[in-house]
């Protein structure tokens, strides 16, 4: 089908602001939107910046913002945001990041926000056997936070950040945070806690769910980010 | 100029594990051409095998055996030992340092069956690979990124490396580009270790990244290293229909089935005992064979024909549990619950067993003695140690990763502390610098999307499952051509800063350049044997071909060699399953 994608481009050596650029071209509605768009650079106009890696969802390189939400491009096919001929595709980089060149942002607050909670297995013992014993109830209370892919979408997609507070750690690094804390072999809660009880840390958190909303990998974020919360209170009461 | 002792190349399984190990000693960087955690390691999905015995009897020699038959004798068997005797002290520390692995119900790592292993040389499956959902590879990559973390590695985050530093047969350094800024960084260094992984983006159907193309293989032919056993490349026998995308072996360890259109199991005609568990090069030609004798899915025996990968009788909640993102991508990209209706697959362009050659802690070789270069180590897929041999058995790449990669920087460390940096001379960046000017000289050029599309449709036409002289002697002329012609591929983008497009062109010629050698290879071996399968030379022919094949890339023509196999354990026989 013939269809329109529309994107937001910038290059910081010849252009004071974003535009929009228009590509006409001829996609299958099954073509993931990142096949079409390296089709566009291949093709039509090699200057567009674009990452990309794995191209199946797993590497977090492609995330921008599809049609106003949140999402990647190699997960996202033409069928789920085009509905039939002429349809128009709007992309645009993610948000709440400085813009570097056209869909590619500049990630360096998003992970030294994540570093900051010290997202790593901390233990002060070794194990009394080869292998720390866990259940598969145990193992299954941190699942929600290892399938994190640190694409950046909730970060993008976080009103907090956008319209509160700048300086929000953003849902990704509390996820993050959440995952160690709640497996039973780590013992770096009390660390970590410093990291995140703070007024930038987790409690601008509004509850507002736009993270939860666009997580490619269907993490609960707001969820988490509750629980963690409510794991901190009480620690402290 | 920066200094380090240590420099790493490639942040995947086996550059973070040497970089893990290399900075407990020495002043260790990391380069890498993506964010660490988007390394193609986080895509592995099935499982990392080590004979723990959680769940039933095994043993590393069992595993090493498994490796050594399903390389088809061309694994160097003192390597497999090593591998499988390792792996079992490497996936305790993965654990040990917080990977997330999926438990028994003793809370101990659970463990299931992988293709080509067995118990007792060859009996049944066995489980030994060891998983985490099926997400195994994102957890490690994770894992060890989060322990570079917290030991202070140092990072730079996209750059590229334009050239390796050599001083005669010592490595002294790289020159790399910034890519935030298009600027020349030179590195000076004690010790450069490669890890930038395989180039299954020199076909068209591939389970690869975008990001692997071969770039540390081909910078170094470019300085006069050689590749080893370049011919034998893996096809995965079960690629998301149309687009490649990897369905993990564990669905069959799970008790998932290869069906044709009959509906018939047809593995029971080629591999009687190990059925579906077979290793891949055999599972990949029996699709091939299903396809071409008008029994895929299709029955067309077209190049887009398949079969089904039925997982239906697993039932949803086994599926959901264990195999979660296969579920996902199966949904997504087809249309398909796996829990409702089995899944349409063909055989992927997966790994490279053969890369750049390295003893038994990474040190890179240069000649058929087995002498090493100094300073200069590779490590992971972009490496041939050789354990994988002919075919690479499911879970040993992960296996390798954390096995060699743990080697290789633990003798690194040991290294730096008695050696002093080389001599990197001031202009030594020029001729990358002139490369990329010339190449951004804004000058008219052919067209590189056109020609990364052809070299893909020549190596899966001519250089894939089954192969044959006349197509390769073919195939390697048109390559030599394509080469000529990339010689004269100019940018259109003129940025100096995030210029994709010139990163682009720079792999590409990476990938034709290994193109052309793996079919040069390909064509010289004039047998079959593992993932080679020669249709004018059916048969596996140790008097001859029981050696590896080193490989020179000189002023466009290619040198050949060959090295011994390590054969001291079991003596080569036919290999059944």
């Amino acid at each position: 089908m013939k269809i329109t994608v529309e994107i937001q481009r910038f290059n910081p050596e010849s252009d004071s602001k974003s535009y929009t650029q228009k590509y006409k071209v001829d996609a299958e509605p099954t073509d993931r939107l990142l096949t079409v768009l390296l089709d566009i650079k291949g093709t039509q106009d090699p200057t567009l910046g674009i990452r990309k890696s794995c191209a199946h969802g797993v590497c977090g390189s492609d995330a921008m913002v599809i049609n106003g939400k949140e999402r990647l491009a190699c997960k996202t096919l033409i069928k789920d945001v085009a509905q039939g001929e002429g349809a128009v595709i709007r992309v645009e980089p993610l948000r709440n990041l400085p813009i570097q060149r056209d869909l590619m942002v500049d990630q360096h607050k998003f992970f030294k926000n994540y570093m900051h909670v010290k997202p790593y297995f901390m233990s002060s013992e070794e194990p009394k056997e080869k292998e720390f014993r866990q259940t598969p109830d145990e193992r299954q209370k941190f699942e929600e936070g290892t399938k994190c892919i640190l694409c950046v979408s909730c970060y993008s997609a976080c009103p907090v950040i956008q319209e509160v507070n700048p300086n929000f750690l953003g849902p990704a690094a509390i996820v993050q945070a959440a995952r160690f804390n709640d497996d039973s072999r780590d013992e770096g809660f009390e660390e970590r806690l410093l990291q995140l009880d703070y007024p930038d840390g987790i409690w601008p958190c509004e509850s507002r769910f736009e993270c939860t909303r666009v997580c490619p990998r269907g993490i609960k974020i707001t969820k988490t980010i509750n629980l963690t919360k409510r794991k901190i209170q009480q620690h402290k009461s | 100029m920066h200094e380090y002792e240590a420099l790493i190349v490639g942040a995947g399984g086996a550059g973070l594990y040497a970089a893990l190990e290399a900075s407990k000693t020495g002043k260790t960087a990391v380069l890498s051409k993506l964010f660490p955690i988007r390394s193609h390691t986080g895509a592995a999905q099935g499982g990392i095998g080590a004979a723990l015995g959680n769940l039933e009897e095994d043993k590393p020699e069992w595993h090493a055996f498994d490796t050594v038959k399903g390389g088809d004798y061309l694994t160097d068997q003192n390597a497999a030992i090593l591998l499988s005797e390792d792996a079992i002290q490497a996936v305790y520390e993965l654990e040990n340092k917080g990977l997330p692995f999926s438990r028994t119900p003793e809370g101990l790592i659970d463990q299931r069956r992988f293709g080509g292993h067995t118990r007792n040389f060859g009996e049944a499956p066995v489980r030994r690979a060891c998983y985490a959902a099926d997400r195994t590879g994102h957890m490690i990559l994770q894992t060890l990124y989060q322990q570079c973390i917290k030991n202070d590695v140092v990072f730079f985050d996209e750059y590229y490396v334009l050239d390796v530093v050599m001083e005669g047969q010592r490595c002294s350094g790289l020159v790399t580009v910034n890519f935030s800024t298009g600027e020349i960084h030179i590195f000076k260094a004690k010790a450069v270790l490669f890890a930038t992984g395989g180039f299954g983006r020199m076909f068209r159907i591939t389970s690869n990244a975008y990001a692997n193309t071969g770039d540390g293989q081909a910078l170094l032919i470019n300085r006069g290293v050689p590749l080893e056993d370049l011919e034998f490349y893996q096809f995965h026998p079960t690629g998301i229909r149309g687009l490649g995308i990897l369905i993990t072996e564990g669905v069959r360890g799970e008790g998932g089935i290869l069906r044709n259109a009959k509906g018939e199991r047809f593995m029971e005609r080629y591999a009687p005992t190990l059925l579906d568990l077979a290793p891949r090069d055999m599972i990949a030609r029996a699709i091939h064979s299903e396809i071409q004798e008008l029994r895929g899915i299709k029955g067309d025996g077209s190049v887009d024909d398949f079969i089904y990968l039925d997982a239906t009788h697993l039932g949803k909640e086994k599926i959901e549990a264990k195999l979660p993102d296969i579920a996902e991508f199966s949904r997504t990209y087809l249309g398909v619950d796996p829990a409702d209706k089995p899944m349409p697959v063909h055989p992927t362009a997966h790994y490279a067993m053969g890369g750049i050659p390295t003893d038994l802690i990474g040190r890179v070789i240069f000649n058929s003695q087995g002498t090493t270069y100094e300073g200069l180590y590779a490590a992971g897929e972009c490496a041939c140690v050789s354990v994988h041999g002919a075919n690479r058995l499911g879970t040993n790449s992960l296996v390798e990763l954390i096995v060699y990669g743990r080697r290789a920087g633990q003798h690194m460390a040991q290294y730096v502390k008695g050696a002093d940096f080389g001599i990197v001379p001031p202009d030594v960046g020029e001729p990358a610098r002139a490369r990329l000017a010339e190449l951004q000289s804004q000058r008219n050029g052919p067209d590189p999307e056109s020609l990364r599309q052809e070299m893909q449709r020549v190596m899966m036409e001519n250089v894939g499952i089954y192969r044959n002289g006349e197509n390769m002697a073919k195939a390697k002329n048109t390559l030599g051509e394509m080469r000529q012609v990339y010689t004269q591929i100019k940018a259109n983008d003129p940025s100096k800063a995030f210029n994709t497009q010139v990163l682009e062109i720079l792999e590409l010629g990476h990938l034709l350049d290994l193109a052309y050698m793996m079919t040069a290879c390909a064509l010289n071996r004039q047998e079959s044997r593992g993932a080679h399968a020669r249709e004018d030379y059916p048969e596996r022919d140790d008097k001859n071909w029981l050696k590896h094949t080193l490989a020179w890339l000189e002023d466009g023509k290619i040198r050949l060699d060959y090295k011994n196999v390590d054969i001291s354990r079991w003596a080569p026989k036919p290999r059944k399953y």
